[in-house]
């Protein structure tokens, strides 16, 4: 159908997002396989395109002899319009056939700010919102991703929901629609086939009842095929699944360009606010091997002259010394740059900075506090104390940084103002601390602040958000205090967004499914890409919450603290957290008691490795470090193509 | 992956290539003529660029990069064609550091470049600038919903006109931009190469209401582009476009005094190598 779209592009902003073509990227003929999977990302194409989820699924799943995976994108409000006055459907850029023609549509959310999108596209592809209105003509709708831990807002608009890891559960879903396609079953009959692969959760087969309080009373299965809990899935040996191999390449300008590799999975430094690190356990580690060998290949099919090691705080792995100087020595002098995220808070993390930056440039360093008093850092389990930090950040200055960035967050359980104003004596220090190290007054800090929102399967998840007006407030008081002094505070950037998208963020984060008809009325009232600021509308947000919330309101779903008994929307899901040992670790914050991570120390007992039966995968050490032979210094050639010496043409590495 | 709250981790980063060091030296350039069809006429000028610079890399060019902190591949692009239109005639200029054999250059990216981008000839640089030799566009124009038939009164209204102005939107706000004195040359294409003999009956159809024009235009600032040729014959003729048109550039050059191209690459085609 590009036919019917081509003539619409030259009339929309960016159109080469909607073409497709990306390198690497490639079509199977439609009728050479039973099953057909849409995978939507649900923001624009500039954000989903580098989301590493949606590219492993992609690849794996084209893998198959018996499935094809082509990709979808939200599309913006300009092509939209022309779209619905042509009768153009959501398509998928691939080969831009129309969405609703495919048998599973797979909508990875990596938030929850991605739920009006989700209606937008569904609506674009003449697929009826709601589940119960769907039949066997129309895909499967099926959410995954981080938020789908707590699906239940979106309870109404999916017809299955994927928790944990997609590489596996992804080829089990195709084998059971497979079969049931071609045991011609019905779209009834064919969930409750899907609702016993394990990790798959339907929500259609489970009722929900409250109670007076307006708290849930139960949720009970309708549908004997339904289990009482769903687990979580976990793909175990990163080894084994070096994807993506061949990252997509895009024409169009996009926010990560760079090859990324996941060197670890999972993260039990046990942040509490954390919900990725807390869903995600327990810790697998690639090999320093296997991590030389995606860069490698990665390198090559894409051309890219940046790697990041991705995980939630990759100093953290095993053997991230020996991965950097690797890396660093293999790449020397090709402008090939590496990166990698780093949540820690010590002289480590400078060492690692120093190889990536050899003799280069040092310009900005980060680290993350997140809390602005000890108290507090204990009470968010963020182990860092002050002096740890300045001297830290001393050592920086000292090896030739000008800037740090610290990052911190604000509206934290228990925090008082006098928490938040810590952040202010603490820059100031960093300042005092970092012009005696560098010998020089012209050193700058940043301090970022985020609005805390507490998540599902986390032991904040029975926290009452902090409203966006204290919030707010206490922000103000920290940049008076910042610039209390003139002489310090003039190096000392502060940067923060209003707490309002926050608070909508809470509300779907920790919603019920009553939260569906919230998301529909402002969806209708014109709601939709949450994330960008210029789309975000808080009063069309609290006008829908009115108008659809009964007994309960925006209020109770956020700011409101949760008991120990009360049954929380997402507590037939199972992320393999022990609800006893979160409502202790719970506890323990309350206390500003600080729990240990069980890599180094023995396990805690919080319920993963046991119920899901997984276990920490540490790479082994001693192991040769990467299976790179030392390259003869060559300066300018980033990757030699073999190619090149042979007279054989190259294939274009397409697959077809 | 990692977009986790709080933990928004930090990153740290490098580029190796911020050290200073000394990159190899340029011992050659490449001029290389590709091509933007299909889908890629979508991409914009710095789409492509993002794009040939990563495919340099895939297919293992030895670029040369630049000195410095922030090193960057030594490419010299030649005035890209608009996001929207096509074009057969594409010009970039290659700076690597070992002597490649050009026609094996030419080989190996084309068979790394995405879908709709494509090399046409690679030839080793000669003396003189490219940008030199470039100072004419040779433009075929498709518009779909206005038949030969109704473009042919307002192609010779256009040529009859001492000047026609059309209004551009510069970064410096609007500007007026006189087609008339750009445009070299101005007629209906009669001849139409690109299509099959065997060409099905829809396809024809759609043809006897889909007017092409060819137009020979002269490299101004700002440049006069297939778009401002259209609101052209619309100022001149009040000629109504109902859809986008669809532009493909066939040729670029230099306009001799007898109104003949001179391809830019001949003279490197007949220099010694270098
Ligand atoms: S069960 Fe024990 S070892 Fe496994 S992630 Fe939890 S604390 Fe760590």
């Amino acid at each position: 159908m590009f036919e019917s779209l081509e003539p619409l592009l030259p009339r929309v902003r960016k159109p080469v997002q909607y073409v497709g073509g990306e390198r690497n990227a490639g079509t199977k003929p439609w009728g050479s396989v039973p099953v057909h999977w849409a995978l939507c990302y649900p923001d624009a194409y500039e954000v989903g395109l580098p989301n590493q989820g949606l590219m492993i699924l992609y690849e794996v799943l084209n893998e198959r002899s018996d499935a094809l995976a082509e990709r979808t994108y939200a599309v913006w409000p300009d092509l939209a319009a022309l779209m619905r006055e042509h009768g153009v459907p959501q398509f998928t850029v691939d080969g831009h056939r129309p969405v609703g023609a495919f048998d599973v549509l797979g909508v990875s959310f990596a938030t929850e700010l991605g739920y009006t999108n989700l209606l937008s596209i569904l609506d674009l592809a003449g697929i009826p919102l709601h589940a119960a209105d769907r039949t066997t003509e129309h895909p499967l709708v099926l959410a995954g991703g981080h938020a789908a831990f707590n699906p239940e807002p979106i309870a109404d608009f999916v017809d299955l929901v994927a928790l944990g890891d997609g590489e596996e559960v992804v080829g089990d879903i195709t084998d059971v629609v497979k079969a049931a396609k071609a045991e011609g079953l019905d779209r009834r009959a064919t969930l409750e086939r899907l609702a016993a692969v394990p990790g798959v959760y339907v929500p259609g087969l489970y009722e929900v009842t409250y109670g007076d309080d307006g708290a849930i009373a139960a949720v009970t299965p309708t549908s004997p095929a339904a289990p009482e809990r769903v687990h979580k899935r976990t793909t175990s040996d990163l080894d084994d699944w070096p994807y993506p191999k061949k990252p997509l390449v895009p024409m169009a300008e996009t926010v990560h360009e760079r090859m990324s590799v996941e060197i670890f999975r999972g993260c039990t430094r046990g942040c509490r606010f954390c919900q990725a690190g807390m869903i995600t356990r327990p810790v697998r580690e690639r090999s320093p091997q296997g991590v030389g060998e995606m860069v490698e290949q990665g390198l090559k099919s894409s051309g890219y002259h940046e790697v990041g090691l991705l995980s939630l705080s990759s100093a953290d792995h095993s053997g991230i010394g020996e991965i950097a100087k690797g890396l660093a020595d293999r790449y020397e002098g090709t402008g090939t740059g590496l990166s990698l995220p780093s949540t820690r808070v010590d002289a480590f993390n400078v060492t690692l900075a120093e190889e990536l930056t050899r003799s280069g440039r040092r310009s900005g360093l980060t680290f993350a506090p997140e809390g602005g008093s000890e108290r507090l850092r204990k009470v968010i389990n963020k182990m860092v104390s002050e002096e740890e930090l300045i001297a830290t950040v001393s050592t920086a200055y000292e090896h030739g940084w000008r800037q740090v960035k610290l990052y911190f967050m604000c509206g934290l359980p228990t925090e008082t103002d006098e928490d938040v104003l810590q952040i202010a004596s603490m820059a100031h220090e960093v300042i005092r601390a970092g012009r005696q190290a560098a010998g020089r007054g012209d050193v700058r800090a940043t301090v970022s602040i985020g609005a805390f929102v507490p998540k599902p399967h986390t032991p904040f998840q029975w926290a009452g958000q902090t409203a966006p007006d204290v919030v707010d407030a206490r922000l103000r008081k920290l940049r008076e205090a910042i610039n209390s002094d003139r002489s310090l505070g003039r190096n000392i950037g502060l940067r923060y967004h209003d707490g309002q998208p926050s608070l909508v963020e809470g509300l779907l984060s920790r919603g019920d499914r009553r939260i569906g008809r919230v998301i529909e009325r402002a969806w209708r009232e014109g709601q939709q890409f949450d994330g960008w600021s210029e789309h975000f509308s808080f009063e069309r947000w609290v006008a829908a919450a009115e108008s659809e919330l009964e007994g309960v309101d925006l209020a109770w779903f956020t700011t409101r603290e949760r008991g120990e008994h009360e049954v929380l929307p997402w507590d037939h899901l199972d992320s393999g957290l022990d609800r006893g040992w979160l409502w202790d670790d719970w506890q323990d914050a309350l206390a500003a008691e600080e729990q240990d991570d069980c890599r180094w120390t023995p396990c805690f007992d919080c319920g993963v490795c046991p119920t899901m039966g997984t276990e920490i995968q540490m790479a082994p050490p001693g192991r040769p470090s990467l299976p790179l032979t030392p390259v003869e210094h060559r300066t300018s050639t980033p990757i030699r193509n073999p190619a090149f010496a042979s007279s054989a043409p190259s294939t274009g590495g397409r697959d077809e | 992956m990692a977009e986790t709250q709080g933990g928004r981790p930090s990153v740290l980063k490098a580029k190796a290539g911020d050290a200073p060091h000394p990159s190899a030296p340029v011992v050659g350039k490449l001029r290389m003529r590709y091509a933007k069809r299909g889908r890629a006429r979508f991409s914009s000028h710095r789409d492509i660029a993002r794009t040939m610079e990563w495919t340099l890399r895939r297919a293992g060019v030895p670029v040369a990069l630049s000195q410095g902190f922030s090193p960057h591949p030594r490419l010299s692009w030649i005035g890209a064609a608009p996001t929207g239109a096509a074009s057969e005639a594409e010009y970039l200029e290659i700076g690597v550091t070992e002597h490649l054999d050009p026609a094996v250059v030419a080989r190996e990216v084309d068979a790394v470049l995405p879908d709709g981008l494509a090399v046409i000839e690679v030839v080793p640089a000669g003396p003189g600038a490219l940008a030199d030799r470039i100072d004419t566009s040779v433009w075929e124009i498709e518009t779909p919903g206005v038949p030969d038939d109704a473009l042919a009164p307002a192609i010779e209204a256009f040529l009859a006109a001492p000047e026609v102005s059309v209004e551009r939107v510069t970064k410096n706000g609007p500007k007026p931009l006189d087609v008339r004195a750009a445009v070299a040359e101005l007629r209906l294409s009669l001849t139409r190469t690109d299509e099959p003999a065997d060409a099905d009956r829809e396809d024809r159809a759609r043809a006897a209401t889909c007017g092409r024009l060819t137009a020979v235009v002269r490299h101004t600032t700002p440049a006069a582009r297939p778009d401002d040729v259209c609101s052209a014959l619309r100022a001149v003729a009040g000629l109504e476009f109902p859809e986008p048109n669809r532009a493909t550039r066939w040729a670029q050059g230099r306009l001799d005094e007898r109104g003949e191209l001179i391809d830019p690459l001949a003279a490197d085609r007949a220099a010694p190598t270098a």
